[in-house]
């Protein structure tokens, strides 16, 4: 390691040494391609993600496969691709109430926890960020025990307290209910990118005269403005993907697509079709979103710390 | 960053504090309630102290569950780990390849669980399954439902394609952040492959390799949805894990006194890794 050091303080005084030349830097960088490049004995480093890629896909295109099956095709013949390309699966969920008000009582829950979570969350990850108060890191670190919490020891009290509120099977307890893992989700996340704003930017806009709510929507909400847009979405995402919770606390009116899905498995006879179908469906919206966070997706997924 | 002391900030906190507390504190008092009292119905409940926790530390079918979900852990982390870390030292680092890597990559993470459940019950059938159907024409006996060892091996193959991705993305967001002249200097110093992992690569994925530990780690632990689609915790017990067993305990035979003593010691464990994970995270910011 020392060794390695040394070597990196003379590679430096080297580059500092010669001409800064327009031939020097294209060395340079021609260097660093081929570092990139990771020498010649593995000139097929492609092969890795790639078939790490194909081994993701697999699984998905058999069900987007399956979806644009008939189900006598899906049981009949095995087929690689779907022979008579059908879209009758996905016309029996948009034409059925019972199926897509399924996703409608997702996106409501779903929505309505990520408005919540960021909206409580943003005051206290500038509290997190910018002061020290009593107790403050015994607070930071209850929270991520929330974050940690097994929903399996939360169903069964969530339902009985929901019970006695008199919200089961509503929207809303499945939002307030997902707020016990999104919010502290969210206060890990934003504290991570304000702590990369300087806190001097704070300091000019209260010398300039700003009060704190102007300045915390006029200048602040800006710069962090890809922050809030991570944090949403993994308050999104997580609420989007959970289930025991979600399913413990509805029964019809508010249940979401993804408990629909397992009632169908289990009772109506196996319609493979119409279940690959509304799980093509569940997998879209991530695939839509996912898109605009790509280079934030680590630094969600490290709770903001990376 | 340096930060004042401002006692006022609490009122920042405020709403969090209200909000996380009637989600967390208020069902974990009904919890402690029901661990330390029994009932015989009729919601008339009388003291009886450590018994259920008693009555658990000793239960076999606990400690059966406590063990599965050890050894499923462990098997998930000496998988993922290695293979993530592998994949991301494989990753393009410019161009057209990177956004398409990270986001097909990421596709798995953003399917809901029960959905990566149902995916891998329908991709491991034998009749209609391109796994199971491939498996079988092979030649091998491949039968999830009734093989005890098939089902280890599906939920295993199934988590390992659900979460390596977030190995990855993680190791990733390491690699790139190390600057062109370390390896330039390693390039003039003559460093093999090897010596270029050890010494510049691995160093910078210290931490993130530490969340990526503990993360999948604790996301194991309380494995639920995708084992009970695939297996409904069967054949016979043998994929039943701590959360399966927790709620088959609580809801399915509603013995809640046990069921609240089991969810408190399951709770007291995630609450000392959590505390592992925070002293290790605020070491490193330390350091930053």
């Amino acid at each position: 390691m020392a060794r390695l050091e040394e070597t990196t303080a003379d590679g430096r005084t080297l580059m500092r040494q010669s001409p800064a030349t327009t031939e020097a830097q294209a060395a340079n960088v021609a260097l660093a391609r081929k570092m990139r490049r990771r020498g010649e004995e593995s000139r097929f480093w492609w092969l890795v993600p790639t078939i790490y890629i194909i081994f993701l896909m697999l699984p998905i295109y058999w069900l987007v496969n399956m979806s644009f099956k008939t189900n006598q095709e899906i049981l009949g013949a095995f087929s690689l691709w779907p022979r008579n390309p059908t879209i009758a699966n996905y016309m029996v969920i948009f034409t059925d109430p019972s199926w897509y008000k399924g996703y409608i009582n997702s996106i409501i829950y779903v929505v309505m926890n990520t408005v919540i979570s960021v909206a409580v969350a943003l005051p206290a990850a500038y509290a997190f960020s910018r002061y020290r108060f009593l107790g403050d890191k015994h607070l930071f670190f209850w929270l991520l025990t929330n974050r940690m919490a097994p929903p399996a020891v939360f169903a069964l009290p969530f339902f009985q307290l929901y019970s006695a509120f008199g919200l089961i099977d509503t929207h809303i307890a499945v939002a307030l209910a997902h707020c016990l893992f999104n919010v502290p989700l969210a206060v890990w996340i934003l504290e991570g990118f304000m702590s990369g704003v300087p806190k001097e930017i704070d300091e000019t806009a209260y010398i300039d005269g700003y009060s704190f709510p102007r300045f915390f929507l006029k200048i602040f909400m800006p710069l962090i403005a890809s922050g809030v847009g991570v944090a949403a979405f993994f308050c999104f995402m997580f609420s989007w993907v959970e289930l025991l919770i979600a399913r413990t606390l509805t029964t019809t009116a508010a249940k979401p697509i993804a408990a629909i899905m397992t009632r169908t498995v289990s009772a109506s006879g196996l319609d493979w079709g119409v279940l690959a179908a509304a799980g093509v469906l569940t997998i879209l919206p991530g695939a839509l979103v996912i898109w605009f966070v790509r280079n934030y997706i680590a630094k969600g997924f490290a709770l903001g710390r990376v | 960053m340096e930060r004042t002391w401002n006692n006022k900030a609490w009122f920042m906190v405020l709403p969090v504090l209200l909000l996380v507390a009637f989600s967390a504190i208020i069902p974990l008092m009904t919890v402690v309630n029901y661990s330390v009292q029994d009932t015989f119905g009729n919601n008339v409940f009388f003291w009886a102290g450590a018994e259920w926790f008693e009555e658990i530390l000793h239960s076999d079918r606990f400690w059966e569950a406590m063990g599965r979900n050890l050894v499923f852990s462990a098997i998930i982390l000496t998988i993922e780990i290695p293979l993530g870390i592998f994949i991301a030292l494989n990753m393009p680092k410019k161009g057209w390849g990177v956004p398409v890597c990270l986001v097909l990559m990421a596709l798995p993470l953003l399917i809901p669980w029960n959905v990566v459940g149902t995916i891998w019950q329908v991709f491991g059938r034998v009749d209609i399954g391109l796994l199971g159907y491939t498996l079988r024409a092979l030649g091998f006996n491949y039968n999830y439902v009734n093989d005890p060892f098939d089902a280890w091996i599906t939920v295993i193959v199934m988590d390992v394609w659900h979460w390596t991705s977030l190995v990855v993305l993680l190791c990733y967001a390491g690699l790139v952040s190390i600057p062109d002249a370390y390896y330039q200097a390693a390039k003039i110093d003559g460093a093999s492959r090897w010596a270029i992992f050890r010494y510049i690569q691995l160093p910078k994925m210290n931490r993130v390799l530490l969340i990526a530990v503990l993360l999948r780690f604790m996301d194991s632990f309380m494995i639920y949805t995708e084992p009970f689609v695939v297996t409904g915790g069967g054949p016979g017990n043998t994929t039943t894990f701590l959360s399966i067993d927790l709620v088959k305990l609580a809801i399915g035979e509603f013995n809640l006194g046990e069921a609240a003593a089991m969810s408190i010691v399951y709770f007291l464990i995630i609450m000392l890794l959590s505390w592992v994970f925070y002293t290790v995270m605020t070491a490193y910011d330390a350091e930053r």
